[in-house]
């Protein structure tokens, strides 16, 4: 470390404080009762006034479901070219939503850093619920629901088997793959948290269920051993398999011959992209419960505006390759191509949602370059929610305008969702509001047992500072 | 039965210290107990590098071979099916790449969860220390030591003493309830 060194000079720089990642010198205890608390104590008022209208709207998204899979999959606006609708676009956005979780996990945790442990743990389950969402829709959008096991690998009844060569099926690996690896690597994540949450159980019903899921966590170095390998292995595994994922998300796009789809931009692209749009969604969601839960020491300033780069990061590498992709379809010298861009710009169908993902996705972040935007709660806030809606937009003009106009002008039809794919996209958010408040309500929100570590008592040569006013506003 | 004493120290650095000075009484059957795992703690107590890994290794290998024999076998072996005209031979094993990745992450990703378990001895929902109240500091702001009455050197009289010497408080002796 060049903390303390000297240069050849005889020199001794002075070292630069770094922003501590707890404020207000809190305690270990501190950091339980406030974490527990939440889990604890009677939820406020707003968490009912969020938590009916999700459950409302996840009404609404099981009536969206029944009604489909009891007509049939002509309740949708889906037309002839436009088979894949609104239906696989709310499937790559929620997908994508879906890849900050690992990202802060994993990639952050592998790039060691330690800011990413106040956020990680809610980032995490917003992962899960964003991946519950987006495996309803190729679910459901094959039509015959009852068919849907065609997607494992079993044989039919003529003994033919799937098609490996497919990256529809491989879509169906990677997503099931990441899916089942998210839920290994927060759980265990949880289990000491959950032994916190076991020691100060007081009702039966609780004391049985945190009990039985801590698995007798006995906080044992002998076993910190163990599991820190295990979270250790556990990052390495999932940041070759969080890139890969939305890499074959593009791949069912970018293996076929559609003008538009067909480039090898796609998997960086749909990468960044993901990373991009999920970290928008970590603010929406984390500003508001930073708020509420009155978790401001915990997630600070420096945690927004770190996320706040990541975006306006992301967001600039999502602008390249939308430049890019315009610039391959005139270099390239291909008029099918160059058709299908100058249909998603300004002679197709939906020109308006062109430009409304270019102003969210590449124009709106671009304000994080600037300090006080990136410090100010309601910009971050405004900029997510551009994030959030241009994000979606983006799949709908890759999906929609690529294959309402393709090849032959004689099939060309104009798609428009219908109502019960609105109630149904409606829905899902729902169903994911609803599964994160739940996860607020019953699970530690912060990473109780890797916040007490970064803390700076932790480290086995601290020394307590002698003076003595460092303890008294603990 | 006795299970072993359970003690207490104060921070997170005097643990560390008084660890080494277990290690280097030549303690074997210890163990300490914190909210989160402490920098530097395995080689405080002398522990070696877990073994994980290997598990982990051997789980991945599976999840490749897994998924390459039921590709191979099912596309090329059992039934060669020709897709926009894309053969079916030893030629097609790229397209099978995707899915063996994926495969090896989830195999190896089970093998580091239930490895963990398996090398954790958890699930173990009962245990003696359970019994003792001042336990349930360990998952708060706790740093707690324990020694089993199973450890060679251990002696009821002189181990007090001697956790004692390196400056634990609250010794406790636990009772093992189960195993009379």
């Amino acid at each position: 470390m060049a903390n303390g060194s000297t240069t050849a000079d005889g020199v001794t720089p002075t070292p630069m404080e770094r922003e501590p990642l707890v404020l207000n010198k809190r305690s270990y205890n501190w950091i339980t009762e406030r974490i527990c608390g939440v889990v604890e104590g009677p939820q406020p008022l707003l968490w009912w006034v969020l938590f009916l209208p999700s459950v409302a709207l996840m009404g609404l998204l099981l009536f969206g479901l029944v009604y489909l899979i009891v007509t049939g999959v002509g309740v949708w606006g889906n037309n002839h070219p436009v088979g894949w609708g609104w239906a696989i676009t709310n499937f790559v956005f929620w997908i994508g939503i879906g890849h900050a979780g690992t990202l802060i996990s994993a990639i952050l945790f592998l790039t060691r850093q330690r800011w990413r442990t106040s956020i990680n743990r809610a980032s995490e389950a917003m992962t899960l619920f964003a991946v519950m969402c987006a495996g309803i829709f190729p679910g459901v959008h094959v039509g015959r629901f009852w068919m849907v096991w065609f997607l494992a690998p079993v044989p039919n009844a003529n003994g033919i088997w799937q098609n490996f060569k497919s990256a529809l099926l491989w879509d169906v690996f990677a997503v099931s793959t990441y899916f089942t690896v998210s839920v290994i690597f927060w759980y265990l994540g949880l289990v000491p948290d959950l032994a916190t949450l076991r020691d100060r159980a007081k009702g039966v019903i609780r004391k049985f269920l945190y009990g039985v899921f801590a698995l007798g966590w006995r906080g044992s170095n002998r076993h910190w051993n163990h599991y820190e390998m295990a979270y250790l292995l556990l990052a390495a595994l999932s940041t070759p398999l969080v890139l890969s994922v939305h890499s074959v998300v593009s791949f069912d796009f970018a293996t076929s011959t559609v003008p538009g789809w067909h480039t090898t931009i796609f998997p960086p692209y749909f990468v960044a992209g993901a990373i991009f749009g999920g970290f928008a969604m970590v603010l929406t969601l984390m500003i508001p419960a930073r708020r509420i839960y009155n978790l401001y020491d915990l997630i600070t300033p420096k945690h927004i505006d770190n996320m706040a780069k990541i975006i306006c990061f992301t967001g600039s590498i999502v602008g390249y390759a939308y430049l890019m992709e315009l610039f391959i379809a005139w270099y390239g010298g291909n008029k099918y191509e160059m058709a299908a861009f100058a249909n998603r710009a300004y002679a197709g169908y939906y020109p308006w949602a062109y430009w409304c993902m270019m102003f969210c996705n590449v124009v709106a972040p671009q304000v994080f370059w600037f300090k006080w935007c990136r410090y100010n709660i309601v910009v971050v806030m405004c900029v997510c929610m551009c994030v959030n809606i241009g994000m979606w937009f983006e799949r709908f003009v890759i999906i929609v305008t690529s294959i309402a106009q393709d090849w032959l002008p004689g099939a060309w039809d104009v798609y428009k969702a219908s109502w019960v794919e609105k109630i149904t996209f409606a829905g899902t958010f729902g169903l994911f509001l609803g599964l994160f408040l739940l996860f607020i309500r019953f699970l530690p929100v912060i990473a109780m047992s890797e916040v007490k570590g970064v803390l700076p008592q932790s480290d086995p040569h601290y020394k307590e500072p002698d003076t003595d006013g460092a303890k008294s506003n603990a | 039965m006795i299970y072993g004493y359970l003690c207490e120290f104060p921070s997170a650095s005097a643990l560390y210290h008084a660890a080494e000075k277990v290690r280097d009484a030549g303690f074997r059957r210890w163990d300490v107990h914190t909210p989160f795992p402490i920098h530097g703690m395995n080689e405080a107590m002398g522990l070696k590098r877990s073994i994980l890994p290997w598990f982990v290794f051997f789980g991945g290998a599976t999840g490749t071979l897994t998924a390459f024999g039921m590709q191979y076998f099912t596309q090329v072996a059992l039934y060669p099916t020709i897709v926009q005209a894309k053969p079916t031979n030893i030629f097609t094993v790229p397209a099978f790449f995707p899915v063996m990745f994926e495969l090896t992450i989830l195999f190896a990703a089970f093998a580091s969860l239930f490895g963990c378990l398996a090398l954790m001895g958890l699930p173990r929902l009962n245990h003696p220390l359970f019994t003792s109240k001042n336990f349930k500091k360990f998952s708060d702001d706790g740093f707690l030591m324990s020694v089993e009455r199973r450890d060679e050197k251990f002696d009821r009289e002189k181990t007090r003493a001697f956790l004692e010497e390196i400056g634990a408080s609250n010794i406790e002796l636990i009772e093992d309830a189960g195993s009379a």
